[in-house]
């Protein structure tokens, strides 16, 4: 059933589907015995001629046990899950790396706007270069978007990374992945923000690192001698 | 209070005021009488699933064949798809699983239940009706307006839905949001009511832990309503008053913020979903000790279990906005309490389940639909865990994994739980029986259909696929999961057109059905000690209560149940145990 | 119909009426609640809005606050007057309850109509907006609860006085409630 998972291509990806996972074995477990017991109960004590139902209200602890001894087990297993998925989501969500490369992204309906800071390296400044759907980033890299949004909310979605973030108007929110795989990715629009909505679609380009070089020279040719990576 | 209280009270003198005449008006229309009250609920809720239904066939052909004209309609376009995505959820929650489970079933049964003539005010009682006729009238009204219906979500974040210059759909939404303030009103009237009736009408003997579980379920419903929709009806205001009058509650380029709408809106949200689903469990915990013919296993621990979770409900909102831009640091928190919620609800399912063990089970529809409605709501329940764990939520939020997930909850306890009711009460409330045969037959189209539509919707969803996506087509990553939509759908299609059976058998039972037995399930609560259908006022004389609602196979007693109006031994478990 | 007939069913030793108003009240509670809630974390959000809560007229508002605390003291009156059936009584606070609560709105409406000359409209930022919102919601609870005691001073004239005694006690729950929302609305737009 996990095979249906896009491809994972970031470095936290596995985190968050290994957290899928454990929560999938335990809660199968849990599902199959209780739709076992009950199927097994409808038909085991299903209404027979000579045998009468049992009068058991389960009032008395010793019966009851049978349903809190479980429950507590749930308890248990939930404390499980949030200690396993509790530090996946500090590492996606709290802790934006340092030094991490910086583009800005400015959601409109129905487009991404991907602002890169050109060649000084700066962003604000004049040679600010803004791609229209295209976000290009090197391998291995930590990368850190931070999302505006001009109108209503929008939301940041890279399957392939596992990164999900809403982009609310009026705040800046900074979010990050590093994606380790080379290659063309799609990314939607996960927020229902008007008309267009379902057409609300970037790509996310990972290049190898010598391929990032050749596509910043290919940005802005002008600085190509001195153009180091730009960072934040 | 109870006890003393109950003891005290005294049955007094029936006064027979049916013999007055009615004119057709007041008796079928502005009827104070509960039961007709109820009916109207019902039929005013099915009458909104036919129109809710239709807005789903539309959204799932859509999703399965995007290119092509829907049949019976006409191509669909994107702004009218997001139309009825919304109006499909509101529908769904507030004018179809509400006026059915808690307008019909609420209303037609509380006071049978607790042996009461009528609810505590019956013309507020009908104006609680009106007031919801009245918003449903609105609500379609908003499909005729210039620029259409709402289309904002069923959610109607800010500030797409506080804005018109973003959606296009001027008044639409604003009669989406009076819509809405409306409905909200009426189940403000009608909570009111539940808990008065509820708390002050008891029959004589009958203390709060003799209450039928069904009853129970409703004063939790009823409180939870009551308690956390005022913040959205402030927040409606505010709402309105930003489209309308100028104002920026929710819009940032006014000074506001957009998370607020959010706040309040899921402040509500969350109660509300057990809001719709408790009385569907209520209706479920009454007919597994019927056809079981065992007492429900662990009345208490399931009393404190629907208090536990509807008191968890109030501090797991923000699991709706994990990825919403709140906080980070405020996710494991509402992560935990989201996650804890699984426990009281463990151990009333589990309850549920041990109810079976040992009894003596019959199938009739009622029955299959109320085991179907535990079987399947597993699903839902044990699929929320993913949902609820922040770090999995980055991936699965706004995906159709949550669809399937909230369907699968939703489905279950208002629909199945719905379903199982009306097979399980038309004769209380008709004095007919429905045909078993076209019941079965409504099972297992239902049954079969509802999982073929929705199980696929999580393997979607776990590829990644978004919600209110208008034409999956547009994405590659999308493409290779065309053919589970196009199965889910068809699929739809037979779970709606297997609705039929229900329609042809509520009518032609209503005509032609086999006249029903004052008890014909032999079961013991009190709306069983009255006619089917019971005359105004319910009861010829107060009945008194001597025990329990489940006393069925009493070790030492004549039949199989035991009503509890029947005088006789005062039963605890303590003492049948000694 | 079957109404007289439950007012007089009491199973419990609360009248019917209490516990729903109560009901009735909590869910109101909510309602301030959330529209409080809301102004309290966008002021903290915004900063304070001193600016703004200097133009508001606090000296006005004072004698709102009089007049809406002294309306609760006369409909405890009327209450008394009831429970002692003294219908004259009953009826003169009842009026004055009524008086005042007109007299607040009308001291309102003159307050929105300075503010608006000072083109301090609900579109003039969040303040504002709040501002209005909150208000205009207590408003619109004054003036019901003005019908509504305006419908009991009327009817405790003529013959239904036995249907009129409880309901003084409700709506007596009810005009407090206005009050404290007034009584938490008075500091937080015009003192803070």
């Amino acid at each position: 059933m996990l095979r249906w998972f896009p491809e994972n291509i970031s470095t936290y990806g596995g985190d968050i589907d290994a957290v899928f996972s454990l929560i999938y074995y335990i809660v199968g477990v849990w599902f199959l015995l209780a739709e076992g017991a009950l199927f097994f109960f409808v038909f085991r004590y299903r209404r027979r001629a000579g045998r009468a139902a049992a009068y058991v209200r389960g009032e008395r602890f010793s019966e009851l046990a049978w349903v809190l001894v479980p429950a507590v087990i749930v308890l248990a297993l939930d404390f499980g899950i949030e200690a396993a998925g509790g530090p996946v989501w500090a590492r996606v969500k709290e802790d934006v790396p340092e030094h991490a490369l910086r583009v800005n992204v400015r959601a409109q309906q129905f487009n991404w706007n991907f602002i890169y800071p050109g060649p000084d390296g700066q962003f604000d400044s004049a040679d600010d270069v803004t791609l229209e759907n295209e976000l290009h980033v090197p391998a291995g890299r930590d990368v850190e978007v931070r999302l505006e949004s001009k109108d209503v909310i929008h939301s940041f979605f890279i399957p392939n990374v596992r990164l999900k973030q809403d982009i609310l108007p009026g705040r800046t929110i900074r979010a990050w992945f590093n994606a380790t795989k080379p290659g063309r990715y799609e990314l939607p629009c996960a927020e229902l923000c008007g008309f267009g909505h379902y057409n609300m679609r970037g790509f996310l380009t990972v290049h190898s690192a010598d391929e990032y070089e050749r596509w910043l020279q290919e940005q802005w040719p002008a600085a190509a001698a001195t153009a180091a990576l730009p960072a934040s | 209070m109870t006890a003393r209280a109950v003891a005290k009270a005294t049955p007094e003198p029936h006064h027979n005021r049916h013999s007055a005449p009615q004119s057709f008006w007041r008796k079928y229309v502005f009827s104070v009488d509960h039961k007709v009250i109820g009916k109207q609920y019902l039929a005013l809720g099915l009458f909104m699933a036919l129109v809710g239904g239709f807005t789903a066939y539309l959204i799932r052909w859509q999703l399965a064949w995007p290119e092509t004209e829907v049949p019976g309609w006409s191509y669909v376009e994107p702004d009218f798809y997001n139309t009825m995505v919304t109006m499909h959820g509101t529908i769904m929650v507030f004018f179809v699983a509400m006026p059915i489970l808690l307008g019909a079933f609420g209303n037609f049964l509380i006071p049978l239940m607790v042996g009461a003539p009528d609810m505590a005010f019956p013309r507020l009682n009908m104006m609680s009706f009106w007031t919801i006729f009245t918003a449903s009238c609105v609500l379609m009204a908003s499909f005729f307006v210039p620029g259409g219906a709402a289309a904002a979500g069923w959610t109607g974040y800010a500030p797409l839905s506080a804005d018109p210059v973003y959606t296009g759909v001027d008044w639409g939404q604003n009669l989406w949001i009076l819509a809405l303030a409306l409905e909200f009103s009426s189940f403000l009237m009608g909570g009111v009511n539940f808990m008065t009736t509820a708390i002050n009408m008891r029959a004589p003997g009958l203390s709060l832990f003799r209450l039928p579980l069904f009853v129970w379920m409703q004063m939790t419903a009823a409180v939870l309503f009551m308690l956390s929709v005022g913040p959205l009806i402030a927040g409606a205001v505010m709402l309105l008053l930003d489209r309308t009058a100028g104002t920026g509650f929710f819009l940032p380029a006014r000074g506001g913020d957009p998370l607020l709408w959010q706040h309040l809106f899921w402040f509500f949200g969350h109660p509300e979903v057990y809001v719709v689903l408790l009385p569907g469990f209520g209706a479920i915990l009454e007919i597994l000790p019927v056809f079981a013919r065992k007492p429900i296993f662990g009345y208490r621990a399931i009393v404190y279990s629907t208090i536990a979770a509807g008191a968890l409900s109030f501090i797991v909102w923000a699991h709706h906005m994990f990825i919403s831009g709140i906080d980070a640091r405020l996710a494991i928190p509402f992560s935990v309490t989201t996650i804890l919620i699984s426990v009281p609800f463990a151990i009333m399912i589990f309850s549920m389940i041990a109810t079976l063990w040992g009894g003596s089970l019959r199938f009739p529809t009622p029955m299959l639909f109320a085991l179907g409605a535990l079987a399947t709501f597993l699903i839902g329940g044990v699929t929320g865990i993913f949902l609820g764990s922040a770090a999995v939520d980055i991936f699965m939020h706004d995906t159709y994994f949550v669809v399937a997930h909230f369907h699968f909850t939703l489905f279950p306890s208002a629909l199945l739980g719905g379903f199982a009711a009306i097979y399980y009460w038309y004769p209380k409330m008709f004095g007919r029986m429905l045909d078993e045969t076209l019941g079965k037959l409504h099972f297992w189209i239902t049954i079969v259909a509802f999982n073929c539509v929705f199980i696929p919707l999580f393997l979607v969803g776990m590829g990644g696929h978004m919600r209110r996506i208008y034409n999956p087509l547009q994405y590659d990553f999308l493409k290779p999961m065309q053919p589970i939509h196009e199965f889910a759908t068809i699929a739809a299609i037979v779970l709606l057109l297997g609705q039929i059976p229900l329609i042809v058998n509520f009518f032609w039972s209503l005509a032609f059905g086999r006249r029903a037995a004052d008890n014909p399930w032999q079961a013991n609560t009190l709306e069983w000690a009255t006619t089917s259908p019971p005359p105004h006022e319910n009861f010829a004389a107060v009945p008194t209560v001597y025990r329990d609602a489940y006393e069925y196979s009493l070790p030492g007693n004549a039949t199989d149940w035991l009503p509890q109006h029947v005088p006789g031994p005062a039963l605890k478990a303590q003492e049948q145990a000694a | 119909m079957a109404h007289s007939e439950h007012e007089t069913r009491v199973f419990t030793e609360q009248p019917i009426g209490r516990v729903g108003m109560w009901w009735f009240l909590a869910s109101e509670v909510m309602v301030f609640g959330g529209l409080l809630g809301s102004y309290i974390l966008s002021r903290i959000a915004a900063g304070g809005w001193a600016a703004e809560t200097a133009h508001v007229n606090t000296r006005i508002a004072a004698i709102n606050t009089l007049i809406l605390v002294t309306s609760s003291l006369t409909i405890v009156q009327a209450h008394a007057a009831v429970e002692a059936e003294e219908h004259t009584r009953a009826r003169k606070y009842l009026l004055i309850t009524v008086l005042l609560g007109l007299g607040f709105l009308c001291i309102k409406g003159f307050e929105y109509s300075i503010e608006l000359g000072h083109g301090f409209t609900p579109a003039s930022g969040l303040f504002w907006s709040y501002y209005y919102t909150m208000t205009g919601l207590h408003g619109l609870h004054v003036f019901a609860g003005v019908v509504v005691n305006f419908v009991l001073f009327l009817l405790a004239g003529g013959r239904r006085w036995a249907a009129v005694k409880q309901r003084v006690e409700y709506a007596g729950l009810y005009w407090h409630f206005v009050d404290v929302v007034w009584i938490f609305l008075f500091p937080l737009l015009y003192l803070a």
